[in-house]
């Protein structure tokens, strides 16, 4: 166990110093972005004096160094800063627009990984027959769909034609959770198809290669019904390559959703990052690339260790 | 068929077919027309070299057919069905319940991700032969029988977390927990050392007469089935050769292929003296990998001109280790190579082109040590080129002296590797190391990959060459038959130490020392009775210690 527990803390520690190193270049980053705050809060007509005012208000005169280590001192303490542009608190902004995200992402998730996961060892078993086949086309179909059509064609027929779901997902503060599901469930089955064939394809062919091992004979010739081969013998040790894509699809599931938050409206991250890109509100851009970069290397985080603990030789040495 | 014959395998064809890009499918025949019967509790032996059909014969009584092969005719009855009729239902009755399997690596045949005790009882319970419980003490007691250390606790444990032989009785017991009817061995030792050989043949050899079963026992090697099998049956290219009690095969062998096999390692060298000053001499080397434990313990040999120097021991003993320090390819952390009278430069990239001329090297796999996609020419040629600098026809006539030396046709020039047979293979890769005109060729287990026939010529050809090229050979093998046919003198090495050194006459002769006498005693003898008869010796010894 000594040699796991090594390993896991060492990922750990490697994921907190990546998010530090992350930390820099976002920060760095939004300094070298063109154009200025100040500019773009009071307009093209504002006068020099005003603008410089603004600036020495915002604290935007000071060094580099000292803005960032001012700000990482404020993360610590769970202040994220204050929007620029509305004088809010970003961390009670980000707050609820997260929740939204999260809440999005695990309605798919729960929906796709599953899907993807049993659809795949279905592929294994009738590994080129027509199951098979229709499983790949089927997914890959949607794969190859851009989202915003897909999103556009379940508005259509599930909202327009058959009425069953609302076309805006539209969420609010207090919302009683039946109703909440019911609004998201269009843009998380949009997501669902889009991450669906990455996950099923990987699942088959991460087994398929176990499927080629020694000990599935054994297990053949001991007489085993084919799928309890398939989830008994082969899945356990396909489990490391299968969470590796899982967790990258449920990254994307988190901070790739824009499109789809557009289509239907829906308060999340997403859309609150570009809308603020596009007011150069600095603060708000470096919250949301910390909170996005902090997500994706907490996931991956999750698909080592679970790799780590999925080995038997790590988990149980001589 | 007889009453008691439950197996019962009628006119088996099998075949495979292969399909090659651009060309129509073609059918290759692998098993022809094969009958044989098994009683309750009997043994067959399945013995045959590479290519005998002998595994595929054995799964067919599990109606079964590895990769693309295809059973295309006959019958196999079990128990009075034929099995070939079953549909996927009715074959899972029949697997794991009637008929069980044991294959060659249990290191490979073990799920890595569960623990022992639940593969060993997984058929038992699948097919609802005894509770969970009552398949535990039944395995417990199958760990027993086959003197596994800790029976009680072995099972917890996980494949990795076990040795090779130890994992092969495991599998035994495996196959033994349903208690089935038949067991299909398929060469369980051959991939153990000698030493750990001769305790699972023991095991095995215990079970199955405590429990009974019937069993069909593949293997290549006729002095191992001559100790567990009631019957064999000798099989050449898919088809049989003949059948007969182990006694009759192993003392009065009618066909002239059988006798081939019987009287196999023919070979006798007589021994030089050793000369006065050794070619190469290797003083208190000391090795090991990165950072981990030493491999080699201040190890020091004399390899003499012209001369064989056999290194023989068994895996993990460190004598591939010592190759590859003589090669330079791992420098030695302390000690020195002293090669004709002068210090050898440790480090492979650093020596004068001379001194890796002078060095040649033979490998296990011949497969795999030649570029694929080369002509022999090619192959044999580089060697010409790179160190005498000869092209084009000069080149080309080198090569053919060479393909007589190892006596093959002229055409083979032109041919890829993939077109030769395995001894092919090897003597072509035997041309390249003689191409250089070395003083030393390192032969590393290079008849170890071959049936014995083939690797009988391959030891036959290097002798011939030694007497004629005067080159000398450092030859690692873990088989003491190859040692005692080629060797003048002869390194015994353990756990990374020089067990015993000397002259051939001097090393085989006792008195031994202990490890030399345990690795000498476990080679199988092609006799009758020898299992009991080491085992009981060594039981003996130990009571009497």
């Amino acid at each position: 166990m000594s040699l796991a527990l090594k390993l896991i803390a060492q990922r750990i520690s490697l994921g907190i110093l990546m998010l530090f190193a992350v930390s820099i270049l976002i920060f760095v980053g939004t300094q070298i972005l063109p154009g200025d705050v100040a500019q773009s809060i009071l307009g093209q007509s504002a006068t020099p004096e005003s603008l410089a005012n603004l600036r020495a208000e915002l604290g935007l005169n000071e060094p580099a160094i000292t803005r960032y280590f001012a700000w990482l001192a404020g993360i610590a303490t769970g202040d994220l800063g204050t929007a620029l542009t509305s004088g809010q608190s970003v961390s009670e902004a980000i707050g609820l627009r997260l929740g939204n995200t999260l809440f999005l992402a695990t309605v798919a998730a729960v929906m796709s990984v599953p899907t993807a996961i049993l659809l795949g060892l279905i592929a294994v078993r009738f590994k080129n027959r027509w199951p098979d086949k229709m499983i790949s086309g089927a997914t890959l179909a949607c794969i190859s769909l851009p989202e915003f059509f897909i999103g556009y064609l379940l508005i259509l027929v599930f909202g327009v034609k058959l009425g069953w779901f609302p076309t805006v997902a539209t969420v609010y503060e207090g919302m009683p959770f039946g109703d909440r599901l019911q609004a998201v469930v269009l843009p998380a089955v949009t997501l669902t198809l889009v991450v669906l064939a990455h996950m099923m394809r990987m699942t088959r062919a991460a087994i398929l290669n176990v499927m080629q091992s020694a000990y599935i004979e054994t297990a053949e010739l001991k007489g085993l019904a084919a799928f309890k081969i398939i989830w008994k013998h082969a899945l356990p040790n396909a489990v490391s390559p299968v969470v590796n894509v899982v967790m990258l699809n449920l990254a994307y599931l988190i901070v790739g959703v824009v499109v789809v938050e557009v289509i239907f409206v829906y308060p999340g991250m997403g859309q609150y990052l570009v809308d603020h890109v596009a007011k150069r509100d600095v603060p708000v851009v470096q919250a949301c690339g910390l909170v996005f970069a902090a997500i994706y290397i907490g996931l991956n985080l999750v698909a080592d260790i679970v790799s780590v603990l999925s080995n038997p030789r790590l988990r149980h040495p001589k | 068929m007889t009453a008691d014959a439950f197996l019962d395998i009628r006119n088996l064809k099998i075949g495979v077919s292969v399909r090659e890009p651009g060309k129509p499918a073609r059918d290759i025949t692998i098993v022809e027309s094969v009958s044989t019967t098994l009683a309750k509790g009997k043994v067959l032996g399945l013995i045959g070299e590479s290519g005998a059909g002998k595994s595929t014969i054995g799964l067919s009584s599990l109606a079964y057919g590895r990769g693309g092969v295809e059973i295309t005719g006959g019958e196999v009855f079990v128990n009075g069905r034929d099995i070939l009729t079953l549909n996927r239902q009715g074959l899972n009755q029949l697997r794991g319940r009637e008929v069980c399997y044991v294959s060659q690596s249990a290191a490979a045949g073990f799920n890595p991700a569960h623990r022992l005790i639940d593969q060993v009882i997984e058929a038992t319970l699948e097919h609802g032969l005894a509770t969970k419980a009552e398949a535990e003490a039944r395995a417990v007691d199958l760990f027993k029988a086959l003197s596994l250390p800790d029976p009680e606790n072995i099972g917890s444990r996980y494949p990795h977390q076990v040795s090779g032989g130890q994992l092969q009785r495991v599998m035994t017991a495996m196959a033994l927990c349903p208690q089935p009817d038949l067991i299909v061995f398929d060469e369980p030792t051959t991939a153990l050392d000698v030493t750990t050989q001769i305790d699972v043949l023991a095991a095995i050899k215990n079970a199955i007469r405590l429990t009974g079963v019937a069993a069909l026992y593949i293997t290549h090697d006729l002095a191992v089935v001559a100790q567990v099998a009631d019957e064999i049956m000798v099989l050449r290219n898919g088809k049989k050769v003949e059948h007969g009690s182990t006694q009759q095969i192993i003392e009065a062998p009618q066909e002239d292929y059988t006798k081939a096999l019987v009287s196999v390692r023919s070979i006798t060298h007589a021994a030089q003296d050793q000369t006065e000053t050794p070619l190469i001499s290797m003083q208190n080397i000391v090795a090991g990998y990165g950072k981990g434990p030493k491999v080699l313990h201040d190890v020091s040999v004399d390899i003499f001109a012209g001369q064989t120097l056999a290194v023989v021991g068994e895996s993990g003993s460190g004598k591939s280790t010592l190759a590859r320090v003589l090669t330079g390819l791992l420098p030695a952390s302390s000690g020195q190579i002293t090669f004709e009278g002068r210090t050898l430069t440790p480090v492979q990239a650093n020596r004068p082109v001379d001194d890796l001329r002078d060095i040649q090297m033979i490998y296990q796999m011949a497969d795999t040590a030649m570029n694929p996609r080369q002509t022999v020419a090619t192959i044999i040629g580089r060697p010409l080129e790179f160190y005498f600098g000869v092209k084009g026809k000069e080149r080309d006539k080198q090569v053919a002296a060479l393909l007589e030396k190892i006596e093959l046709p002229a055409d083979t020039a032109k041919r890829y590797p993939a077109e030769l047979s395995g001894g092919q293979k090897q003597r072509v890769c035997i041309a390249r190391a003689l191409a250089a005109n070395p003083k030393v060729i390192i032969c590393d287990e290079v008849t170890s990959a071959l049936d014995p026939l083939v690797a009988d010529g391959i030891l036959k050809l290097l002798l011939d060459l030694q007497a004629r090229e005067n080159v000398a050979y450092l030859f690692i093998t873990h088989d003491i038959a190859t040692v005692r046919a080629i060797a003048d003198s002869i390194a015994v090495m353990h756990l990374g130490k020089l067990a015993r050194y000397g002259s051939k006459s001097d090393v085989l002769a006792p008195p031994f020392d202990d490890y030399t006498d345990l690795l000498l005693s476990s080679v199988p003898e092609m006799k009758i009775g020898w299992l009991e008869g080491v085992t009981a010796a060594r039981k003996m010894e130990g009571a009497g210690n």
